[in-house]
């Protein structure tokens, strides 16, 4: 095994675990402000990558357009999904959430199988970003580079909003204890609404990254990215999001690697990989990596 | 400043409010009396808004008019003046202290919010010394005096205190119910709650009694002090002749 493979494995690593650190920051943050484990998350990444397609390939519009357009429609979409689905229930069991958007997660599925069929369709992106520009001579793609350069500015951004701005201090404040949050005039459901609104909007970014990447889409292809994004933020420690973007890397590259180093054949076991890697890793740090112990909210 | 007017209130399926009364003029120490369950705590959370009565009027002078705390939403009602420091202090511990005096001044935006913090640590000069830890990691009698600050820095006109002397050494009680006069005195009307009847009385104008959700007694502090009923059952004196405490006749 030649160094520069392993270093090609490392570049495909890091791509995949940009695309999960920026669906797993969504899923922490949800998770960290409502205890709400949000399955339709995955979801709203494939209504981005089918939103970016129709601009790019039915419209024909500029990729800075579908940018945008992915990045409100995933904010829109989810605080929607926020406001009619979870909202009503807020103050319910922690269950009665997780079940709900099971619930949604299928309706949105079975809803993009019936308008869009279940046909998986070609993904195209202009050419400049298929080419290699290479790194150390392992292969990488301009949009590889892409990917994990804004992953990494979107991520560097949120932090700043999160710890800097006022929006994200009432976000805080709310993720650690709505009754004292309100007490200081924080509205309660807007925080929460922001927590949604931010992680739609890079759940979508991340469907048109997605959908680049692997060239085809369909109504199902949110479903296993949001299941290991769920993995990733419960690695990093889930409510953290600097673990939740360590957890979507560490997925990513461990998947890669799996696939990677070992014969082709155990290629097929790779989900039962990630999956059995949580369960190891939560064996030894029931927190994650990164997370404080927090006693259950009623 | 607050009218309660025969309000009922209701938590889930249990009524823990029966027409109650209360009212509170600017510039007092009102304190609420009472045991464990009796509805001090709600009669608080319905004051900011928490709880909403589900009959009775409860209204409150907002910038010289009078607004029904009903239409009132959380937010409205800390905009209009009223803060309330939780049971349990509830400070954010995962956020430093500097973070949780800032958000006290969540809805300020008049500039003088630096200077507030600034006034806060020189009235608790641990929230200097700590300003840049976890709020978490201060000690119990540290919290109480954060979480006081913490309303404080909403400039209210009336303050709710939820029990601030709750698991606090004696010395640290001192401290707290010496600040909660100069807090009067300096212009913020308060609303006590408190289980520790004997020094509430002694800093407080007036004094409800609340038993199982509804008021007992109320009257001047002075006054209460001396009824027979308050002795007896939150002074832990014996209605007999003088005799020391019994062993369980803690200040309950």
């Amino acid at each position: 095994m030649s160094g520069a493979y392993v270093l090609q494995q490392l570049v495909n690593g890091l791509v995949l675990g940009s695309l999960y650190a920026l669906v797993a920051v969504g899923f922490s943050m949800i998770y960290g402000i409502v205890r709400l484990i949000n399955f339709a998350h995955g979801d709203v990444m494939m209504v981005g990558a089918f939103s970016a397609y129709a601009i790019l390939t039915a419209f024909g519009l500029p990729l800075w357009s579908a940018v945008l357009a992915v990045l409100t429609l995933g904010a829109v979409l989810a605080m929607l999904i926020d406001a009619v689905a979870f909202r009503p229930q807020r103050g319910a069991p922690q269950v009665n959430g997780f079940i709900t958007s099971l619930g949604v997660a299928i309706l949105m599925q079975n809803l993009a199988i019936l308008t869009l069929s279940g046909q998986p369709r070609p993904f195209n992106v202009p050419g400049w970003l298929k080419e290699n520009i290479g790194f150390m001579g392992a292969r990488m793609t301009v949009l590889d580079a892409a990917i994990v350069l804004v992953t990494l500015a979107v991520l560097g951004a949120l932090v700043v909003f999160v710890k800097r701005s006022r929006a994200g201090l009432a976000m805080r404040a709310t993720a650690e204890n709505p009754l004292a949050a309100s007490l200081m005039g924080i509205r309660i459901n807007r925080a929460v609404a922001t927590a949604f609104g931010l992680g739609g909007a890079l759940a979508g970014l991340a469907g048109l990254l997605w959908g680049a990447r692997a060239g085809q889409i369909d109504p199902l292809m949110g479903f296993l990215p949001g299941l290991k994004a769920f993995v990733a933020a419960v690695i990093g420690g889930v409510g953290s999001l600097p673990g939740a973007v360590l957890g979507g890397f560490v997925v990513g590259f461990a998947e890669v690697l799996f696939v990677g180093l070992l014969p082709p054949l155990y290629g097929a076991y790779r989900d039962a990989f990630v999956f059995g890697l949580l369960i190891v890793i939560l064996l030894v740090l029931p927190n994650g990596l990164l997370g404080r112990s927090v006693e259950d909210r009623a | 400043m607050l009218w309660l007017d025969a309000i009922d209130v209701w938590r889930g399926p249990s009524q823990v409010l029966r027409q109650v009364s209360l009212r509170v003029e600017a510039g007092e120490i009102v304190t609420l009396l009472g045991a464990n369950g009796a509805g001090k705590t709600s009669t608080l959370l319905t004051v900011s808004g928490h709880l909403r009565p589900r009959a009775g009027r409860a209204r409150l002078a907002a910038a010289g008019r009078e607004a029904d705390l009903a239409r009132l939403a959380p937010p409205q009602i800390v905009a209009a003046g009223v803060a309330h420091c939780p049971e349990g202090r509830q400070v954010f511990g995962g956020m430093t202290v500097l973070e949780n005096l800032r958000l006290g001044a969540f809805l300020r935006r008049d500039g003088e919010e630096r200077a507030d913090i600034d006034r806060m640590m020189g009235l608790f000069p641990i929230l200097r010394e700590r300003s840049s830890g976890l709020a978490g990691q201060l000690s119990g009698g540290e919290q109480m005096m954060l979480a006081m600050a913490r309303a404080l820095m909403s400039r209210p006109r009336l303050l709710l205190l939820d029990e601030p002397s709750l698991g606090l050494a004696p010395q640290m009680v001192e401290r707290i119910f010496d600040v909660i006069t100069r807090i009067r005195d300096t212009g913020t009307t308060v609303l006590l709650v408190e289980q520790n009847a004997a020094m509430a009385l002694e800093i407080a104008d007036r004094a409800y009694v609340l038993e199982s959700g509804e008021i007992q007694l109320s009257g001047p502090a002075a006054t209460l002090v001396d009824d027979p009923r308050v002795q007896e059952a939150y002074l832990g004196v014996l209605p007999a002749p003088a005799e020391p405490g019994p062993a369980d006749g803690r200040l309950s």
